[in-house]
């Protein structure tokens, strides 16, 4: 529904600024609803295309993989993930333990592994599959405007893109988000979270665990070919002297947390490792403009939703653009970005205080929050229905969920 | 808005008070919040009427449909209409409403033939369209009964009148100018006087004195947090309403 010949350049209805998974997914969500987008990405195409194993690794709700079932995504990422059919969540060793089972809420997982590099490809596949899509990567901002009907961005190669909205897809400390001069919120935490893949000799059988120590959380998620993710949050001393120790030293200070449930360990990627931090913008539109992923809210790895929070935002914008565009309604007036931002800050903001909650209320050592968390997580095992809250919030199947994350697509 | 036609309908008074309010027209905060709100329920009901009878042949859009917007104000319908494809024209009798909207579309790139004028001085041209559009103007207008006859005329055989107004109950009274102007000052004071409220059966009657039949009504009701609107429910204080204009 490209229309109106009001200046030169590249006329499209979404000028996306940030070429990652959720650029990516946003500009095919716009397309499966005949909306065309620029995706502008500073890195280039080779690094979008990466098949390298980078040891990076993503959880999928279920309503995102739902989601990208629909966008065509899925067929080719289906072989390499690897369903989580349960969650055990445990106070350090205590042997009360909150257990999640899929069967209890259908029979299907509660969301998927998948390593990055699988995501990344299948992504770009159905990016430069369509027509609807101009991937310009490799190319930087020189210039934004933002006007009454317009939104015009020019690139350092003379390139000059306008369109009715432009999307902040740029991630963590947006450079959009700066310019458009929202304020974020952010919470440091003393930790670090250390990432890194492990192969190990027993099977896990589909069941992520997360381990809560007054040190932090320690976390295996299941992936395919007997390996897990393991997120590890600790003191920022403690993470700096594990990524510094040798493997052999690393590996037995994971073996010992992991009680060797999976056998014998081995490194099966590189160590990472995040600052655990919050940020949230104050708001996520402004004239012509709307922030989604983690250019409006980033966490830390602690509950692994920060790229599941992202796509959940694209399912409402492209839901919301979509009415508009079905309407012939201005894709950016003001209205619906507020009806957005009204859609999606209570999910946002949900998120953030359950991950700050969990963050503040296990990295504590005191005797009666001990008590009261082992009790808690035992009496939440023995209370059905509020376990099932917990286990569809987990699983993202909660709330007023926008159409992509049910799996139904966006009626044009 | 005020589809005020000269001489005849003419409500002088009318005019002024929309003049005044002009610059403000597309303001989603200002005095025609309540219109912005209902945009997007009323377009949906416009849309899918004129693609349900008329079937244009895009799908999902409204090319090769040439239609007529009466009390356009500042093109709040009009616009969405064009970016579909339909061949706008679009008349209000407020002068300064007509500047802004034209101004609007020019930055837009749209075309819409925006006049100056009434319903009585369009007819005159003999000019025919496939519909016509009068939203929020029934209850602005001195003498609804003559204002439905010109609309009609304006219609093509097989055509439809499309319109949309307050209902003269108790409700519409209580709603769409007590609170609405009063308590919550959703839109200003003296906007509308609930005598020239018109009520579906009346609507009916005079459609069928003047060769079109009510095909549809459909109730258009605020959320109570006023924050948007959505189709269907009670009809007893914003309605929309469908006539088919008889080939015969």
């Amino acid at each position: 529904m490209v229309r109106g010949a009001t200046g030169s350049g590249m006329q499209v209805d979404l000028a996306i600024v940030g070429g990652g998974f959720i650029g990516q997914a946003l500009a095919l969500a716009a397309a499966s609803v005949g909306l065309r987008s620029a995706l502008i990405e500073r890195r280039p195409r080779t690094a979008l295309a990466d098949a390298g194993d980078d040891g990076r690794v993503s959880s999928l709700a279920l309503g995102s993989q739902r989601m990208l079932a629909v966008l065509g995504v899925w067929p080719t990422l289906a072989a390499e993930a690897e369903p989580i059919r349960d969650i055990r969540v445990a106070d350090g060793r205590s042997p009360l333990f909150l257990h999640f089972d899929h069967r209890e809420i259908g029979d299907e997982p509660f969301g998927y592994m998948v390593e990055n590099r699988f995501l990344r490809q299948a992504l770009l596949a159905a990016v430069e599959r369509g027509g609807a899509i101009r991937l310009l990567a490799g190319r930087r901002l020189r210039a934004i405007q933002r006007e009454e009907f317009a939104a015009r961005v020019e690139l350092d190669d003379g390139t000059a893109v306008e369109a009715p909205l432009l999307v902040a897809a740029d991630g963590r400390g947006s450079a959009l988000r700066a310019q458009a001069g929202i304020n974020a919120l952010s919470w440091r935490y003393r930790q670090t979270a250390i990432v890194v893949t492990l192969a190990h000799e027993r099977t896990h059988d589909g069941v992520a665990k997360e381990q809560f120590f007054p040190t932090g959380p320690f976390a295996l998620l299941p992936m395919r070919r007997s390996r897990s993710s393991l997120v590890w949050s600790l003191r920022h001393d403690l993470a700096r002297a594990l990524l510094a120790a040798d493997e052999a030293t690393f590996l037995a200070a994971v073996e010992r947390q992991a009680d060797g449930q999976l056998g014998l360990l081995s490194l099966a990627g590189p160590r990472y490792n995040y600052p655990l931090a919050l940020e949230q913008a104050e708001r996520v539109v402004d004239r012509r403009l709307v922030l989604v992923g983690d250019a409006a809210q980033a966490m830390h790895p602690i509950a692994g939703q920060g790229l599941n929070l992202g796509l959940r935002d694209v399912a409402c914008l492209a839901e919301v653009l979509a009415r508009q565009a079905r309407l012939g309604l201005d894709l950016g007036e003001a209205l619906a970005l507020a009806s957005y931002q009204r859609w999606r800050r209570p999910d946002a903001l949900a998120m953030l205080l359950m991950t700050d909650g969990l963050t503040r209320l296990f990295s504590n050592n005191l005797p009666p929050l001990r008590v009261a968390r082992r009790l808690g997580l035992g009496l939440v095992n023995r209370l059905p229905a509020v376990k099932r809250v917990f286990e569809r919030h987990a699983a993202a199947a909660a709330g007023d969920l926008p159409r992509l994350i049910r799996g139904l697509p966006v009626p044009p | 808005m005020t589809a005020e036609p000269a001489g005849d309908s003419a409500l002088k008074a009318e005019t002024e008070r929309f003049r005044r309010l002009a610059a403000t027209w597309w303001d989603p905060a200002g005095p025609m919040r309540p219109l912005h709100l209902i945009n997007p329920a009323r377009l949906d009901y416009l849309v899918g009427q004129l693609r349900r009878r008329l079937w244009p042949k895009a799908e999902g859009r409204l090319d090769g449909l040439r239609l007529l917007d009466l009390g356009c104000g500042a093109g709040l319908v009009s616009e969405p209409l064009a970016r579909l494809g339909a061949t706008v024209v679009a008349v209000d009798a407020v002068a300064e409403a007509l500047e802004l909207a034209r101004a609007r579309a020019l930055r837009q790139g749209l075309a819409i033939d925006y006049r100056h004028g009434t319903a009585e001085t369009l007819a005159a041209t003999g000019e025919r369209f496939d519909g016509v559009l009068a939203l929020e103007v029934l209850e602005h207008v001195a003498a609804p009964r003559p204002f439905l006859a010109t609309l009609s005329m304006l219609t093509r055989p097989g055509g439809l009148l499309l319109l949309s107004t307050l209902n003269r109950t108790l409700a519409g009274y209580v709603l769409g100018i007590f609170a609405a102007e009063r308590l919550l000052r959703l839109v200003p004071r003296g906007t509308h006087d609930w005598q020239r409220f018109v009520r579906p059966a009346e609507l009916r009657n005079w459609l069928a004195e003047n060769g079109a039949d009510l095909v549809d009504v459909t109730g258009l009701s605020l959320d109570p947090l006023g924050s948007s609107a959505r189709l269907g429910g009670s009809t007893a204080v914003n309605y929309l309403a469908t006539a088919v204009k008889r080939t015969s």
